[in-house]
């Protein structure tokens, strides 16, 4: 995509929220005093606060990226990830596993895996939990540079440090309660500063229908915008409803998954494992200031996010039916090359032959090193071998027929086409803080998880409360470096970084089992979780080796790249690494509720009844909320949500 | 926290929507690229009523400070 120029107040729009979450964390720092006060806001927040923040936390801007992107390339079928996904487990976590992650006073969730279980299993999770928000903090502080870099034309390195240092500022001051509440202002500098844009890509496509329309030209041929190869057709709802082209079978739909993976391992394992067990957004609850609170805050958060496709799965959708209109002269970016890459092939395209179209077309995919449109490369050749086209003419040639799409750039293309200066502030300001407020959230959940349950547990017991404030400070520091340094190292080793998240995905599919077991059945033991949760990475690890996907296997049927699986045998090839990762997700999770299950019943537990008070559900006395007024009853709100979101299936269907 | 967050949201989208309204009404030119609605100035008028929304629900809490 070609650079965006900022004018003189979309800088004061971006200065001024930076100069307000610095304000914020100077606000707080006088409220500081205690290493509660500053790893855990001291259980002291309102309910709507750490709600929006709930869900904030986990809408960092690669999600925000990602969900666009997904709306080009699968259409409506992506709000799965909420309407399936998000809302029900969401409404679980409030209504059933709250009243013990709260009533527990555990501090963190390793620590009431500790509680529950033994140090073994807090070990194994924390010791996980620490290194993986390091590397989900410089994932996304990287991929910010980059994008500042690239768009905005400033340095790689001073991004990325000026950033890092403005998080620094806020959370060093006001700890948790600083990233809460930047991540409220985030929140809505989100819906605020993109709802304009969605605005105007549905009006200029005609509305919504007019986008439907023009989505069903999309399904029937993908490959005319390059979205599938060529010779794909699908079902001209395909791209617009969200449920007959799932349950017609994997290859009916562009997601290539089926009904099965989709509801049992996005919609239960998936989704389950990182709503109700992620530290990171189960934090925003436990900061709540009372039981009602907390459980309240996951359900607080599921009315926008039930909403939420319309603001970030819809730019996606527009800009697939904006391809296929040609007076509005817009393409999803190709990948990004460099000028000297343009030069070579300008090159190529004033020294081919018209007549030799083949030649003209392998000429210039040679010196792009993408695949081109061929149509379009000859037509672009006749054109300049006709009519002395200018260089510039030739780039724009160029741009138009590379066979590929950068869909992460969708939005930004969006806000580039429809944003005059002043919104566009707006707009790039509200990215740039879901960016910041990632890398507050990553560093918030780090520091409590290493000073409470590594630090406070293994290194320096039984000292001062001043003592772990401090060492929350330092590693509040420390981790900031150490995103600095994953950022770095992401942009160095892109493939290394797809392995590490791999990995963290094996660890982290098995783990809702041991959660549900060890709520809801009191003989789950301390052994049979430890083993049951190495088993399951063990066997995500081993599905993971086993199987692969279409595109991940040459000619020969050897196996391309080992990070999309299938390097020690190929025993089955999913339509899609989507399905693969659902697939994966539920094998892990059924492996590790096996093994914790026959490992538990042949070994003896060591805790009695009155250790595992509040900890398990059948020992703990039901929260009595009668006298509540109904809305703020967990059960009976979760029931309403859970309706109004088998409603809007229904609508899509 | 003694700090009301409906504080600093509303004075940030007070100050950002005031500064959208102005960009909106004094610089005229480039309203093609906005599909020739002055998006500034709508967007702007939106934020500033929805910043002293919340300035207004702050200034309320500081009256009535909830109990719990």
């Amino acid at each position: 995509m070609q650079p965006i120029h900022l004018a003189g107040i979309d800088y004061t729009i971006l200065l001024a929220y930076v100069a307000f979450v610095i304000g914020i964390g100077w606000m707080l720092s006088r409220y500081m005093k205690t290493s509660a006060d500053f790893l855990t806001s001291a259980r002291s927040i309102p309910t709507w606060v750490t709600g929006l923040a709930f869900i904030s936390a986990n809408l960092g801007a690669l999600e925000l990226v990602g969900m666009a992107a997904s709306g080009a390339k699968y259409g409506i079928s992506t709000a799965h990830f909420y309407w399936v996904g998000a809302i029900p487990a969401m409404i679980f976590l409030a209504v059933f596993m709250m009243p013990f992650y709260y009533g527990s006073k555990a501090r963190s969730v390793p620590e009431y895996l500790k509680m529950r279980f033994d140090e073994r299993v807090r070990a194994l999770n924390s010791v996980a939990f620490a290194v993986m928000t390091i590397f989900a903090s410089g994932i996304s502080m990287n991929a910010l540079a980059k994008l500042l870099n690239q768009l905005l034309g400033w340095d790689y390195n001073v991004a990325l440090w000026v950033c890092s240092g403005v998080v620094l500022l806020y959370v060093l001051k006001g700890g948790l309660t600083s990233a809460i509440y930047t991540e409220v202002l985030q929140f809505f500098m989100i819906v605020l500063g993109f709802a304009p844009v969605v605005y105007l890509g549905l009006k200029d496509v005609g509305g919504w229908h007019a986008m439907n329309h023009s989505l069903q030209a999309v399904a029937v041929d993908p490959a005319a915008l390059y979205l599938k190869p060529a010779g794909i057709s699908y079902a001209p709802d395909a791209w617009t409803s969200a449920w007959t082209p799932v349950l017609a079978g994997p290859a009916h739909n562009p997601m290539g998954v089926d009904w099965f993976a989709m509801i049992f391992g996005l919609g239960f394992v998936l989704s389950f494992g990182y709503w109700c067990t992620n530290f990171l957004v189960v934090q925003r609850a436990m900061a709540a200031k009372n039981m009602t609170a907390a459980r309240n805050t996951p359900l607080v958060a599921a009315v926008p996010k039930m909403f939420f496709p319309f603001l970030v799965i819809l730019p996606g959708m527009i800009a697939a039916a904006l391809m296929t209109m040609p007076d509005k002269n817009y393409r999803i970016p190709p990948p990004i090359l460099s000028s000297a890459t343009y030069a070579k092939a300008i090159d190529a395209v004033k020294s081919a032959n018209p007549a030799d179209a083949s030649a003209a077309v392998t000429a210039v995919s040679s010196s792009l090193g993408t695949k081109v449109d061929a149509e379009r490369i000859t037509s672009l050749v006749a054109a300049n071998a006709a009519n002395k086209l200018s260089d510039e003419q030739i780039k724009q040639g160029l741009y138009n027929s590379i066979a590929e799409n950068d869909y992460d750039s969708v939005i930004l293309s969006l806000v580039k086409k429809y944003c005059p200066a002043g919104l566009l502030g707006l707009a790039l300001t509200a990215l740039l803080a879901s960016f910041m407020s990632g890398m507050a959230g990553n560093v918030t959940a780090f520091n409590t998880v290493f000073t409470y349950d590594l630090y406070q547990a293994y290194f320096a017991k039984g000292k001062s409360d001043h003592h772990y404030f401090m060492a929350g400070k330092v590693v509040t520091v420390a981790g900031i470096a150490l995103s600095i340094l994953a950022a770095y190292f992401a942009s160095m080793f892109n493939n290394c970084m797809d392995v590490i998240q791999l990995v963290f995905g094996f660890v982290n599919a098995p783990l809702f089992a041991t959660f549900l077991l060890g709520m809801f059945w009191k003989r789950t033991t301390a052994t049979g979780a430890f083993i049951g949760l190495f088993g399951g990475i063990f066997s995500s690890a081993l599905f993971h080796a086993l199987t692969t996907t279409p595109g991940n296997l040459d000619s020969a049927g050897h196996v391309v790249n080992i990070a999309k699986g299938g390097y020690l045998h190929v025993v089955s090839v999913f339509p899609s690494e989507m399905a693969q990762n659902f697939w994966l997700a539920s094998f892990a999770f059924t492996a590790c509720l096996g093994l914790t299950l026959v490992i538990s019943l042949a070994t003896q537990s060591m805790k009695t009844d009155a250790d595992l008070k509040g900890l398990v559900y059948s020992l703990t006395p039901k929260i009595v909320d009668n006298n509540q007024p109904w809305f703020q009853r967990p059960a009976i709100v979760g029931i309403v949500l859970l309706i109004a979101c088998v409603i809007l299936n229904v609508i899509f269907w | 926290m003694g700090l009301d967050i409906r504080w600093p949201i509303g004075l940030m989208f007070t100050l950002i929507g005031a500064l959208l309204v102005i960009n909106g009404a004094v610089v005229k030119s480039d309203h093609a690229i906005s599909l020739g609605i002055n998006i500034n100035l709508i967007w702007g008028i939106v934020l500033l009523v929805f910043g002293v929304l919340m300035l207004m629900g702050a200034n309320k809490g500081r009256k009535n400070p909830p109990s719990a």
